[in-house]
């Protein structure tokens, strides 16, 4: 579905990682990890069309990344639910309705009244519906993130450190979330450095550990 | 057709979509009253426009067949002259009807300057004998041939001297006010786009939020169209209502004299200021729609 080959991606100066080839197989379930800064966030980037790779091929559901315009990435974007590691909400909407935000901007607004109840409810925010995003916990946050990052029902979900602060208690229960939506056939990629979540989650289902240091993608050991 | 539907489909969209952008309090109320003082300004040059047309066309139809011969001569031959050229006149082809104005005419001619008591009889005043011509004209050269042998103190004024210069004034003027109306519509535009191109700068990062969720160019610059749009609709609304009312207000014929008593709308002319709100309104859209695009490849 999105496929990195030998991608590079360079800023000002530095040269941040090259030779990157990752592909996010149907139904693949793949940790990202590695230092702070090692370019995770720009990775992921890279995959939801928000950045262009300096070199080598981006593929998003079979379009060369290179040769899409605006409006193609935006449409690849209601196939790819993002949980941001800032969440980027709006804040002068409430919870609800930033949830509903990536329907109501395909135009299918209406739709949101059917599910966006179950939704919230699956999340556990059915209470928080009507606050403003800066009103809420970090991982009440998170977990509207990730609410948003499903309503359109995308093939893939890319989870930038989705538990990075909130307690160990409320990861578990998102990380069972996005176990739950990869039983259910979605593509998921979590960035994380909290080896403790990617052992739990070895235990709920296969997955891959791919490791971006020395600005090489490598896959990780079974050892961790 | 289509291309046509595409763009007004823009401004169909859901008030939920309309949420997505924030309220912009200040520079809403700059959109709303300039669009306004725009649409006032342009209800007077509008009015100027259709008054000095007016002005020329009657001016060519009617003094063009009026002509004013005087007679000026010791008092005791004025009666005889002006029997002399009535007489020359009624024998002239081309002419229509000549007439003498009556003392009382006169009189009222005067009224303004000396007062109601002057003894226009007693006075050495110049005799006045309208003419009007008929559909053909007369030969003015030939007639003043003729009045200069058998009236010598006939001076034919055929008003073609002072005419033309005023029906040019009038024409220069209705140019003028036309330049006006297209100035004012090029200016709320540049407005329009300036408060357009600000308000979406200043919602730069709720755009890339819009972005992020899968929001394309089209529905973003929709939700600020619309808006604007609709601001601008409100102003010129409001602007051309109160210019309007104050064309409405200005003082009537009896009151003023002259050229200026002509500048209100007449008649059907009273519709061609509603036009300005929905052409105001299609400004807003094409001004906003263009900035709004431009802005959203510039932030990409
Ligand atoms: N366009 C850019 N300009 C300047 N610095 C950048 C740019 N893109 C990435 N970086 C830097 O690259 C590094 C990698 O960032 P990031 O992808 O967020 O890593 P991670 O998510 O693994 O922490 C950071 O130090 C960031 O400051
Ligand atoms: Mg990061």
């Amino acid at each position: 579905m999105i496929e990195l080959d030998r991608v590079a991606y360079s800023y000002g100066g530095g040269e941040l990682f090259s030779d990157v080839t990752l592909t996010l197989a149907p139904g693949s379930f793949q940790f990202l990890t590695g230092p702070s800064g090692s370019g995770k966030t720009t990775l992921m980037k890279l995959c939801y069309g928000e950045l262009r790779s300096t070199s080598g091929h981006v593929r998003l559901f079979g379009q060369n990344a290179r040769e899409m315009g605006r409006d193609d990435i935006a449409l690849c974007r209601r196939k790819i639910g993002v949980v941001h590691q800032d969440c980027q909400f709006l804040d002068h909407l409430t919870v609800a309705e930033n949830i509903a935000l990536p329907l109501t901007v395909a135009g299918r607004g209406a739709e949101a009244a059917d599910y966006l109840a179950d939704l919230m409810a699956w999340v556990g925010l059915t209470h928080q519906a009507n606050q403003l995003p800066p009103e809420l916990s970090g991982g009440e946050r998170q977990r509207a993130a990730l609410a948003r990052a499903v309503i359109v029902s995308p093939d893939v979900i890319i989870a930038d450190e989705p538990t990075g602060n909130i307690d160990w208690e409320m990861s578990q229960r998102l990380l069972r979330l996005l176990v739950e939506l990869n039983r259910m056939g979605r593509t998921v990629l979590i960035a994380t450095h909290d080896l403790n979540l990617i052992r739990a989650a070895k235990a709920q289902v296969q997955s891959r550990v791919l490791r971006l240091t020395g600005r090489r993608l490598q896959v990780a050991g079974v050892d961790l | 057709m289509n291309g046509l539907f595409r763009y007004i489909a823009v401004l169909a969209g859901d008030p939920q979509a309309d949420r997505t952008v924030p309220p912009t309090g200040f520079t809403a109320r700059l959109t709303v009253f300039t669009a306004g003082a725009m649409a006032f300004l342009a209800v007077f040059a509008l009015a100027l426009s259709l008054a000095t047309g007016r002005i020329a066309d009657r001016w060519e139809s009617e003094l063009a067949r009026t002509a004013t011969l005087r007679i000026s001569a010791p008092m005791d031959q004025l009666d005889a002259q002006q029997a002399a050229a009535l007489t020359v006149l009624e024998t002239t082809p081309g002419i229509a009807s000549a007439r003498a104005l009556t003392a009382e005419e006169q009189k009222a001619l005067l009224e303004p300057w000396f007062g109601p008591d002057l003894p226009v009889e007693s006075l050495p005043i110049p005799r006045l004998i309208e003419i009007v011509e008929t559909e053909e004209g007369y030969d003015p050269a030939g007639l003043r041939a003729r009045l200069q042998a058998e009236v010598p103190g006939a001076v034919l004024d055929d008003h073609t001297r002072w005419r033309d210069p005023l029906i040019a004034a009038a024409h220069r003027l209705r140019l003028l006010a036309v330049v006006a109306v297209v100035l004012i519509g090029m200016a709320t535009a540049a407005m329009i786009t300036l408060a357009a191109q600000a308000a979406l700068a200043a919602n730069a990062q709720v755009i890339r939020v819009m972005r992020l969720v899968g929001a394309q160019d089209m529905y973003i610059a929709g939700a600020f169209v619309r808006r604007f749009t609709l601001r601008g609709l409100m102003g010129a609304v409001s602007g051309t209502l109160a210019g309007m009312v104050a064309v409405l207000l200005l003082p009537s014929t009896e009151v003023a004299g002259g050229f200026l008593t002509g500048l209100s709308f007449q008649g059907l002319g009273w519709l061609v200021p509603l036009a300005i709100p929905p052409l105001a309104a299609i400004v807003a859209f094409f001004a906003t729609r263009a900035a709004a695009l431009r802005t959203l490849r510039d932030l990409s």
